[in-house]
This record gives structure tokens, sequence and C-alpha cells, in this order.
């Protein structure tokens, strides 16, 4: 089925094609089964496990993404949620027991956990396999059928995408289609019971608004400016070695939830932008465009992007560190700008490459206000040892998630919810939220024709009345005197 | 409608403060409409439950209220986008404050709702009267009590339902401590419906204070009494600078969906539903979107008769005459058992409503008469009438239907394609119950389906094959009774749900918090990387954990 649509345009009849196919093959029941779900998930470890060199290769090519950034980021976080999903998944499925109202006695209440139907998936460029399997993997454990389509700005990894899972995955339930805008049109045309979007705010919107056509609930995994905050009183080598890590050894910089930029105050600039030099010296060398150990910028679009970002009026003059770039091989070294204008745009857009504006404030308590001034962003981090400021920016700062005293890696704990706030997105995942995601929570009350006090049935009386006044207040005496006829309601 | 004259006073209002309210109401009186008794809830003198004395920044609070008096004064014109804007500027600014974060506010705010609904009893009961004639005991279950336990169990849950969440950590982020933390999600939107107009209000608005935010509640004007009732009560008992709310119809409701809320919570249809999401994508806004449905009930033949026809007539007329969401569209049961049923829900219903059901005072009207023509064009569709069995009067000057039962409509009638929602109810028989699941599953999703039998194997299967927002085996709509049961739609009936600790989630951001400290940093993971490093991932992948130790500190060969 998958082959034959990639031979010809994948049009608005073909996407019909596909989900009535998908549809028919979720109604037949097949994918709800314990065993189908668990057989997917092996399907999809093993994969992982067999073809990694290929998964590796792909991602060197799309982003030169280095092969342990590519083991950690990509193979071993896919692997260790296909693990969790097979570990926990007997006992997500089991139905809730919950304890039912005193209204509804005598009775016994459950929640039921069905899957959703037929899903689409929309996934990014950025890790590309990860971001594509890691939902898939959700939509599987909570018993959908699946479209995937992957993004076609990473077309080493979309085709490899779409050749590996249908060696390996229940093709008549799982499929993969891809394509660019076009494609992703056509198919947000049709009906799904889920569309689950990873990517920008722009095509957020779309997403959301071709879903509300057909009803379809929707996840939408974005982005933000992600700010760091940096006290004065913090172990200055791993903290810079964390921010580091968490900006330009991940992916470099083409993160959702790396750091946009840093706040400090004014006296500790200066100091943490030494830090950050040698750390970045000690992790790629004296000439990082040569380091094997750093991703390249994807694409010569988002490469004149970045450019245009630097070479702002009024912004290259900020540069204290790096900005250099090779558009050959489009890649742009580590950047660090000192308090570039507020109105900048590498201020105001979400940055998505290796420049890391320093944005300085008197004390550290004015970042608030910055970041309460931005749009709620998917990941807000804060270091610092004093607990008082931890408990603040905790309660102040919305967003996605929060890590203190570390960069990204609370979406590597499976039992926190993964997904934005406001404008950073809709929904969230990983772990058993990722069943969550793709479930229905469906609400059953069992009830016997026995025990069946007719006080809720019509002709009413004030007996009635009082009775279930009674049963409000927990007024047992009241109750009972209201049952018995003898006394007066 | 808006002079320049007006926009120059209000300015001069921000210089004259104590002078504003008179010069505006003097000035306001002439702007007045006919047709609007819209608005948003008045500022009025503070009442017992002021928390002004909460606000300590003096200038932002006076301007705050400067900004109220300017939306006060603006009900007595048409609402429109720019009252919109003016509001929700408002209610954000009041929400950055902080206040409708604390405990102490939000326990307020739901003593606030629980002594109102124990206050205003009569008030209520007697607006439900006046726009559905909903008899006293009806409109007390299912509006007053329920709506008053949900609020009971916010109170004694909160604290507990604002706790963090601990959540176990991985070996990746050793040493560390993880926690989920419930945030408020900001200004939501509640836009609530007429069949159920105090608790499918009120329900929701308990949900998003509980949460912390604050909230704009837009009653349906279908209902009057209680859109006007409701627009007088809440300003008296509950925080007013950040719980409004704001009369009207379609124009109001279109600004206000104009507007970037942090939440819209929509109970209604789905027509209106898709264009409720269709303007909330525009901002990014997450929505609820409480929809209805055909709701089935499917009867057995071993059933105690008796109890099921008295339970399908308490889900379908004792529900507001079938104005519910949930309550039971059309039944299906066997072509055998067809009779008995019919027979037994006679007889019951002779019991519950008396022989002439019209004038019986336990039943609720029909809303209007838009609504009331929809309902007779049902039954004067072609070929219907000759399918009544049982009721089919209706008399328009009193707006009532009685209980009318239908055998064996056909399957492509309005009655069989278009939700009910009123007293009409449909029985189609099928050769075995088996057959019920295909008809069910041929339609949208609804809200809720119910079986009545006393097999198991047929109740498992039923659980397992139908979908629908819930379901209630040997009974009808008492699902949504029960707190700890989410209440909510799947696909065509609607997403999200509330109820309970599902209406805190519901209007809260679950926000991942990972807490580390600056010790025991292995460089293992940062580059230049090392053969070593891709070897403790292996290990780690592989479980073996004795290995990630030997080789993350030098002892054992990579």
């Amino acid at each position: 089925m998958m082959a034959d649509e990639k031979q010809g345009v994948f049009d608005t009849s073909r996407a019909e094609l596909l989900v009535k196919e998908l549809r028919e093959q979720f109604d037949s029941g097949k994918t709800k089964s314990y065993a189908w779900r668990v057989s997917q998930l092996k399907a999809i470890l093993k994969m992982v496990d067999e073809r990694e060199d290929e998964i590796v290769e792909a991602l060197r090519k799309d982003l030169s993404k280095p092969k342990a950034e590519a083991s950690m980021n990509e193979i071993y976080l896919l692997k260790s949620s296909c693990q969790c999903a097979l570990k926990g998944l007997k006992k997500w499925m089991k139905p809730k027991r919950v304890i039912p109202s005193i209204l509804a006695l005598p009775s016994s209440s459950e929640i039921v956990s069905e899957p959703l139907g037929v899903v689409l998936v929309i996934s990014a460029w950025n890790y590309p396999f990860l971001l594509s399997i890691d939902p898939v993997i959700g939509a599987i454990a909570a018993g959908n059928a699946v479209v995937l389509k992957p993004s076609e700005v990473a077309p080493v990894s979309s085709k490899l995408l779409a050749d590996l899972l249908p060696q390996y995955v229940d093709n008549s339930a799982i499929g993969v289609v891809e394509g660019g805008k076009h494609e992703t049109t056509v198919l947000l045309e049709q009906k799904w019971d889920k569309i689950f979007y990873t990517g920008n705010s722009r095509i957020g919107r779309i997403v959301m608004s071709a879903a509300a056509k057909h009803l379809t609930p929707v996840a939408l995994e974005l982005g933000g400016k992600c700010p760091a905050v940096v006290d004065s009183n913090v172990d200055l080598q791993v903290a810079a070695r964390r921010i580091v890590a968490g900006k330009w050894a991940c992916n470099n910089g083409q993160t959702c939830v790396d750091v946009d930029y840093v706040i400090t105050t004014k006296n500790f600039a200066p100091k943490l932008i030494d830090a950050l030099r040698v750390q970045l010296e000690r992790f790629f060398g004296e000439d990082p465009l040569n380091s094997k150990d750093m991703s390249r910028i994807i694409n010569l679009n988002h490469f004149t992007r970045l450019k245009k970002l630097l070479h702002e009026e009024g912004v290259s003059s900020k540069i204290v560190l790096g900005g250099h770039a090779d558009e050959e091989q489009l890649k742009m070294a580590p950047t660090i700008l000192l308090d570039p204008p507020e109105d900048s745009l590498v201020m105001k857009e979400e940055i998505f490459g290796p420049l890391l504006p320093i944005v300085t404030v008197d004390t550290v308590d004015d970042s608030f206000g910055l970041i309460l001034s931005k749009p709620k962003p998917l990941a807000a981090y804060l270091f610092t040892n004093d607990k008082k400021l931890k408990k603040k920016f905790v309660d102040t700062i919305s967003a996605g998630g929060v890590a203190i005293n570390d960069t990204l890696l609370h979406l590597t704990v499976s039992g926190l919810p993964f997904g934005g706030v406001g404008e950073s997105g809709i929904g969230a995942y990983h772990g058993k939220f990722s069943f969550d995601a793709f479930s229905h929570k469906k609400a059953v009350l069992y009830r016997c024709f026995f025990a069946d006090i007719p006080i809720r049935y019509p002709p009413y009386s004030a007996r009635k009345l009082s009775m279930f006044n009674a049963v409000t207040s927990l007024n047992l005496i009241g109750l009972i005197q209201a049952a018995i006829p003898c006394f007066k309601a | 409608m808006k002079p320049i004259q007006y926009y120059s006073l209000l300015v001069m209002g921000t210089f004259a403060a104590p002078m504003t309210s008179f010069s505006f109401f003097s000035c306001s009186t002439v702007l007045v409409l006919p047709h609007t008794s819209v608005g948003i809830t008045r500022d009025r003198s503070l009442g017992r439950r002021s928390f002004r004395s909460r606000i300590r920044t003096g200038v932002a609070s006076l301007y705050l209220h400067l900004l109220s008096i300017m939306a006060e004064e603006e009900k007595r014109e048409v609402f429109d986008a720019n009252d919109a804007a003016l509001l929700v500027k408002e209610l954000r600014g009041h929400f950055k404050l902080g206040k409708t974060k604390s405990y102490e506010w939000r326990v307020a705010q739901l003593k606030g709702i629980s002594e109102m609904i124990v206050e205003k009893e009569k008030e209520i009961i007697m607006a439900l009267q006046q726009d559905l004639s909903k008899p006293e005991t009806e409109a007390f279950v299912s509006e007053i009590l329920l709506t008053k336990s949900s609020c009971e169990l916010a109170l004694k849950s909160l604290q507990s339902w604002m706790n963090p969440e601990k959540v176990k950590t991985s070996i990746m982020t050793f040493p560390s401590s993880a926690e989920v933390v419930s945030e408020p999600l900001g200004v939501v939107l509640i836009i609530s419906t007429w069949n159920y107009p105090f608790s499918l209000s009120i329900e929701p608005v308990i949900g998003a204070i509980a949460a912390g935010n604050a909230v704009v509640l837009k009653p349906s004007e279908v209902a009057s009494a209680m859109s006007k009732l409701l627009a007088d009560l809440l300003p008296q008992y509950l925080d007013k600078m950040t719980i409004r709310v704001v009369e009207g119809s379609v124009p109001e409701t279109t600004a206000l969906l104009e507007q970037k809320w942090d939440k819209i919570f929509y109970t209604g249809n789905g027509r209106v539903g898709r264009i409720v999401m269709a303007a909330a994508a525009k901002h990014l806004t997450p929505v609820v979107l409480e929809l209805g449905g055909k709701c089935p009930a499917v009867v057995d033949s071993d059933v105690d008769i008796q109890v099921t026809a008295r339970r399908i007539i308490a889900g379908k007329w004792a529900c507001n005459n079938g104005q519910a969401c949930i309550s039971v569209d059309h039944i299906i049961t066997s072509k055998d058992f067809a009779p008995k049923l019919i027979d037994a829900l006679r007889t019951e219903l002779e019991r519950s409503f008396g022989k002439d059901p019209m004038q019986s005072k336990d039943i609720s009207r029909i809303v209007n008469l838009h609504h009331f023509r929809r309902l007779t064009k049902l039954l004067d569709e072609d070929g219907i009438s000759s399918k009544i069995v049982l009721g089919g009067q209706t008399d328009e000057q009193d707006l009532k239907i009685a209980p009318t039962i239908l055998l064996d409509v056909p399957e492509d009638s309005l009655l069989m394609t278009e939700e009910i929602f009123g007293p009409l109810l449909p029985i189609v028989t099928v050769d075995a119950l088996e057959g019920s699941f295909d008809l069910i599953l041929s339609k949208p999703k609804p809200l809720a389906a119910c079986l009545f039998s006393n097999d198991e194997e047929l109740q498992k299967k039923f659980i397992e094959n139908i979908s629908a927002g819930g379901i209630t085996i040997n009974d009808a709509v008492l699902h949504l009774t029960v707190p700890g049961l989410p209440f909510g739609g799947v696909g065509d009936s609607g997403m999200g749900a509330y109820h309970g600790k599902f209406s805190f989630d519901t209007f809260s951001h679950k926000k991942a918090v990972l807490h580390r400290s600056f010790t025991g940093d292995s460089t293992l993971r940062y580059p230049p990387y090392e053969t070593r490093y891709l070897s403790v991932l292996k290990a780690l992948m592989n479980r073996n954990f004795l290995r990630v130790i030997l080789v993350a500190s030098g002892l054992s060969k990579p």
C-alpha cells in the first residue's frame, strides 16, 4: 500500500483511501489487543537495535549529528521509551477502579482506556527519529492505527523511516507518508482521531484549524525562547558545562528545549562568559567549525535565517565569542552575544541555532519580569544554590518544564510529562503520558437491578426532596427519617 | 456605537477617579440600547468577600480599578471586541498580580460558591422554573446537589490536588529529584449552555477557580432568567476582580472568542464547537468541548423489566424532559422484547407523570419555541407519525410535549440521524442484540451509551467495543454523579473531560520540574565524546548497571 503511494503524487483521493484502509483495520479490532501492541513495540525496539548504524548514518547526512549525540538523544531515548512502554503496558491498559458516589449506590465504577482510532503524527527535522518514533510508540501502546509524516527537511531520515518501518511493523495499520507542504495539507484535510504535531507555532495554528473542522483533538509540541537564569553563587564550571551541553551539544542549538538565551547579573556576566569560553574550547577545540562533535545547520534556508539574526543592525557588535560561519559546510561556530538590543530579532524570535545572547540584569530577581514579558517557553532553566530563588522560580515562571541547575535533562525522566503551555504547545507525552495522549478515558459505571430505591423517580414529593437534602449534607439520621414514611418530611 | 467623547470622558476619568462612577453612570444611561441586556458584571461597592486588601500594589490596583470601571460602563452598550479585549486585559492584570494562585483565594471563592448555592437555592430553582419549568426535585438534584457536592469535594481535596506530585527520576539524571507541579493556565473562558444552566455554568467555574485561574463565564442567553441570575449573584459572592460574567448571544460570544484565552471550555453542540476550536486555533488556546450525540440504550431481554423501564424514564424524561446531553436518545432491543418493554415503559410513565403527562408538574417543558418546532418537525416527517406507539401530544402554547415512544422509525429519518434532545424516544428493534453494536458503531461516537443486561459476557463486549464518552451498565446518566469518573466526550461528542479532580486538571498546566545539584557531575556526557560514553550508553540500554558503573569510573575497559 505504502509502496504504491510512493509511485505517484499523494493527493486527496490517496489520502482518503489510506485513512479508509487504516480505519477498516482499526475497526477490525486487531490494534486493540495487547498482543498486537506488544509485537509492534518489540518490532520497533528490534528495528532501532538492528538498524542503529543506518540511523546514525542518516542523522550524519542530514545534520552531521555526532555519533555520541545520535546514540544518546535518538537511539538511547527511543529504546528506553520503548522499553518503558513494554514494561508498563499491561498496567496502563488495566481499567482503573474508582470510588462510587453515594447517589449511585450500589455500584462499581472504573475508567477504561481505549484507543482513539486512526491518528496522524507529523514530526520535525531536528530529531527526525526520536520525534517521529516516540509519539508512534505512544500511539501504538494505546492501540491506534497510525500514519507518520516525517519531515522532508531531513530527507535521508525521512526516507529511511519510510523504508524501515514497513519492514518491522504491521504495514496494514502503521503507515509512513513522505512529503512536504502539499502532502501535509492533503493529510490534514482528512478526519483523524488525533493529530500529534511537532514543529513551530505558525504551522501549529494551521494544524489546529484543520483539526477543528473534524473536531479532532490535537497535541502540539512547539518551541519558544527557553531562558536560562544564572545566579552568581553557582559552581561556575559545572553551570557553564551544562549550558554548553544544553545548547551546542544538542544539535548545535537546533532543539526545541535548548537554552535560547541566558540571563545573569551585570557583575557575573564576564565570569560566566570566561567559563563558557573555557568549556567551549574543551568541548569543541580551538576551531569549532572543524569539530566532529557538533552538528551543522540543517539547510541553507536556516543558515541564512541565522546569519540574518546575527547581522542585524546593532547585533553583530555585541558578539563576544564566535560569530564565524562556513556557508559551504553549513557550519556555524558557537556564538555568544552580550546584551543585544531588546527589540532585535535575536531577542524576539526563537533562535534555533548556535547563537546565545546573554542578557544582563541588575539583580537576579529582575530576570522574572523579562521572562514573563515573553510568551511561555517550552522549558526554563535556573542555576542557583539559593533555595528561595528556586522556589520563586518554580512558583512564578510558567513553562512546559523547568530544570534547576541543569538543562534538557527533565525530558529524560519518563515520569515527567513533556509538553508546552501557551505558545509552546498543547498536550504532553513521554512515558505513560504518551499512552494517555492517545487514549480516551472512558467512564464506566456498573449497576445491578436489585436494591433500587425509587426516590429518584417521579412523581416527586417533599419526602423525596428531604431525602436528597439529607444525602447531600450527609445527615444519616435525616436520611433514615425521610426514608421511613412514619416520620414527617 | 462608541462616540469619541465617551473615550475622552474615560481619559478624563483617570484624573478624577472618585468622580468617574458618577460621570459614567450619567453618560452611559444616555447610551443604553433597547436590546442590550448584556455586559460584564458590575463592580459594585465591595461586599463581604473583599480581597482588595490583598493587592498591596496601590498604583496597579488603582489602574485596574479604573479599567474595571471602564469595563463596567461599557456594559450599557453592545459588548464588542474592544470591550472584550479590555476585559481580558484587566483580568490578565489581576492574574499577573498572583492573587488567584494562592490557596486562600481559591478556598474563599469556592466557599463563596457553596454559600451562594445554600443561600440562593430558592432563586436558582425559581429561575429554572421560569426557563424550563424544571420540577423542584429535579432542579435540586441535578443542579443544586451536584454542584454543591462538587464544590465541597474541591474544598476538601484542594490541598492535595495542589501538592506537587513527586516522580521517580532516571539513572541518566542521577543525582536528582523530580516533581509535577500544577499551575493555573491564566485567564479562561467558559461558555455554558441552557439545559442545565446552573450546573453547567458553575461546575466548570469550580474547576477553573480550584486551579487558580481568572474566569469569564458566558451563560446561555436561551435560559435568560438563569443568565441574569448568574450575572447578579456571582459578583455578590465571588471576587469580582477576577471572576466575571458576560451575558449575551452570538455577537458577544464572537467578541469574546476573538480574544486570546488560556483555555476555552465550551458546552453545547458540535457546530458551534467547531467554531470555538477554529477561533481558539488562532491563539493556540487549548479547548474543552462538551458536546452531545445520539446516546443509545441497549436493552437485553433478561433484565428486571420494571427497574429497567424506571431507569430509562429517569434517564430520559426525568432529565429535563430529554433535553440533556447524556439522556437516552434511542433504545435498541430485540424484536420479541420490544412490546414488553413498551408496556413496562407505559406503566412506569403513568406512575411517574400520571395519566395526562401534559399536566404533570414533574416534567420540564421545552425550552423555547424554536426547539419546540424543531421537535415537532421531527414528528411531522413523512412516515413518522404512524410509528408513534405512545404519547405524541403537543401544546405549543405551554411548550409542552408528552413523553413519546416511536417504534422502528426509518433509519434515514431525522429522528435517527440527528440528536433528538427532547421527549421523543425511538425504539429500534434488531433480530439479535449483537446487531445493536453495528448500529451504534455506524453512528458518530456518543457522549454516553448504556446497556441493560444481566449477561456478563455481553456487558464485557459492550464496554470493549462501544466507544463513548461514558458507559453505564444497567442504568442511565448516573455515571456523571461519580466524581472519580471523568465526564467528557470522544470524537464527535467532544474533547477533554471534567468533574472532581479532572476539573482541576483541565484548568491546570502540569509543569515538569527537575531539581539537580552541582555535585556529582560526570563529564562523560559532554564532548569531546569518548568511546567510553558510547559503552556506558550501551550498558544502560541493556540495563547492565554494574557495567555502567565500572566503565564510567574507568575500572573496566569500554
